[in-house]
């Protein structure tokens, strides 16, 4: 009898696993994919690009037994070789980047079944070159912006020349300016000025550099030593340029010494070395660390401080004016970097154009302000109000470039 | 304990300890890593431009890929030389105005999106008191930033508000920093006492 059922139980254990084999065989790998579920495969341009991508989108239909993936391939015309991009889901888009607008591409997608095996059959699209386009349609509201507040600041600027006289608020930072170029003048040591570690295509290092100009005319006035020590080449040639036609707007063009602005080194942490060397060195009486600065900012800053000199500092890096506040007697807070050339010169381009940033920030403040009313009212009725709904979109889609 | 036998970590070390020292007084030894730094920068500067710039940018397409446009550039940049010779020294400015026309006109796009996504973050989808406080925070900011306007009355209010905002976000930045070059200070010492002592591990 026992043997008999170890018998039975042996042939059943054996039909059980069988059975059990038989259903986690990989059925589908031999299976062939039904491209007939494939209801879209597109290959399309991107927009507004240098040309040199394109968008793959599909689309299958809804089966939520399938656990299959696509594995989608890259061809170039005349390459025998596809390239893998990836393995996707049964429907999702990609956009092929970095290609070459010379070239025509076309794309393939293959079934992958639950294992990772590539099943049979394949689907592709045509060849497509990928277009280059000359504008970014996507920015025109950007564009009329600009434009906007390039008439805003033209209309300004002629006002100014005609001679209305516009009312800028003090800047108490660059109101001590004479008094430090004075302080500097009576102890008989120089004035240093750094104008930044960035680069010419620095909104800050232009800034600086336009206040340059009137300080260095106001310390040539003074006949106080100026040196400017330059962390790139290009603003170390503007530079001998702004200060030199500034000593000789001052009647002192022989005063100019070309060895005072001058090029230190391009490493950033050497450079801000140096300049401490020179604080502690030449012991000048004022420091003015005007334009973009990084992390070198407290090392410049906290070797002024510890020199005695009398500090102002200016910079529009949010992550740096700390340290300026906290170790310089004055500190020029962001915008205030921009209007302090308008200030000092009363040039009346420089007004005009800082007229025309109060405009322009007087009008972002009524688009919040107008926002924020449709939005209140959206949210006392549920916010399901589609006409509040849309109003709130389309101020929100000004912004969208 | 186990001081380092390599010669790089004692050269690494005593300079570390060379510009440390500048926190006592200026002395010979910051003075010789000061100089030794910005020499070392310049002479490594000049290798990279020359390999980055003058072989890979001028050279290369020049001579390999017969690319003449790249000749535009290169008189451009030679007329700075022209500083070097009194009487045509003012060449030096026709670059110097190509570099500061394209730089500042490269700009202005780029700020005005940056400013544009900065007032589409100020634009938030659903009314909560966080949201209205930034809304608050941006308006005031603003205001305080308003160069036509005298700082008194409502308005001065206003600004003084503004530039709370300010300071509490220049505290936060500033606490953000110093942790980071705390950080950056104990890497050092690390590196002094486990590198080059071998008093940790």
């Amino acid at each position: 009898m026992k043997t008999k059922f170890f018998l039975f139980f042996t042939l059943l254990s054996v039909f059980i696993f069988a059975q059990e084999n038989a259903e986690s065989a990989p059925a589908d790998s031999v299976a062939v994919f039904d491209y007939s579920l494939v209801k879209s495969f597109t290959l399309s341009d991107v927009g507004s690009d240098d040309g040199t991508a394109l968008k793959i989108k599909w689309e299958c239909t809804d089966n939520p037994e399938n656990k299959n993936q696509f594995r989608l391939y890259r061809l170039t015309d005349g390459d025998t070789v596809r390239t893998l991009l990836g393995n996707f889901a049964l429907s999702a888009e990609y956009t092929d980047e970095n290609l070459n607008r010379e070239e025509s591409y076309s794309y393939s997608l293959v079934a992958v079944d639950s294992l990772g095996v590539e099943m049979q059959g394949i689907v592709s699209t045509d060849l497509m070159k990928p277009k280059a386009n000359y504008f970014k349609t996507d920015k025109i509201i950007l564009l009329l912006m600009i434009l906007i507040y390039t008439i805003v600041i033209i209309i300004l600027v002629e006002t100014v020349k005609k001679g209305k006289v516009l009312f800028v608020r003090k800047i108490s930072g660059l109101d001590t300016l004479d008094e430090a170029v004075g302080r500097a003048t009576e102890m008989g040591r120089p004035v240093l000025y750094v104008p930044g570690s960035s680069t010419m295509s620095d909104i800050a290092t232009i800034a600086s550099l336009n206040i340059l100009g009137p300080v260095a005319k106001k310390i040539a006035e003074y006949e106080t030593r100026l040196i400017v020590p330059n962390r790139d080449p290009i603003v170390m040639t503007v530079a001998k340029e702004v200060v030199k036609e500034s000593y000789s707007e001052a009647g002192r063009p022989d005063a100019y010494s070309d060895n005072d602005v001058f090029f230190l080194t391009d490493s950033q942490f050497g450079y801000a070395a140096a300049i401490s060397g020179i604080m502690t060195r030449e012991k000048p009486a004022t420091n003015l660390l005007l334009g973009m600065f990084w992390a070198e900012s407290l090392i410049m800053a906290e070797a002024g401080n510890t020199a005695g000199a009398i500090q102002i500092a200016g910079t529009d890096a949010v992550s740096q004016l700390p340290f300026f506040i906290t170790s310089c007697d004055y500190t020029i807070i962001g915008e205030e970097l921009y209007a302090a050339s308008a200030y000092l010169s009363r040039e009346p381009l420089l007004m005009g154009t800082l007229k025309a940033q109060d405009y322009f920030k007087g009008m972002i403040i009524a688009f919040i302000c107008l926002y924020l009313f449709f939005l209140i009212i959206s949210t006392i009725f549920g916010g399901n109000v589609l006409f509040l709904n849309k109003i709130l979109d389309i101020i929100r889609f000004i912004f969208n470039s | 304990m186990a001081i380092s036998t390599s010669i790089w970590i004692w050269i690494s070390a005593l300079l570390t300890l060379a510009i440390y020292s500048f926190l006592y007084k200026d002395n010979p030894f910051y003075k010789f890593a000061e100089y030794l730094l910005v020499g070392i920068s310049i002479g490594y500067g000049i290798s990279v431009y020359w390999h980055n710039t003058i072989i890979t940018k001028v050279y290369n397409p020049l001579v390999h890929d017969k690319d003449f446009l790249v000749i535009i550039p290169l008189l451009l940049g030679l007329l700075m030389f022209s500083r070097f010779f009194k009487n045509y020294s003012h060449l030096s400015r026709i670059p110097i105005a190509f570099i500061v026309g394209a730089g500042t006109g490269l700009s202005i796009p780029s700020s005005f999106e940056f400013l544009f996504k900065q007032v589409q973050g100020t634009m938030p989808t659903a009314f909560t008191i966080g949201n209205l406080i930034i809304i608050i925070g941006v308006i005031t900011t603003l205001i305080y930033f308003f160069f036509s306007m005298e700082h008194k009355g409502f308005i001065g209010k206003v600004s003084r508000v503004g530039i709370t905002f300010i300071m509490i976000a220049f505290g936060a930045a500033f606490g953000y920093t110093i942790m980071a070059r705390i950080s950056l200070f104990i890497g050092r010492i690390q590196f002094l006492l486990s590198d080059w002592l071998g008093i940790i591990k």
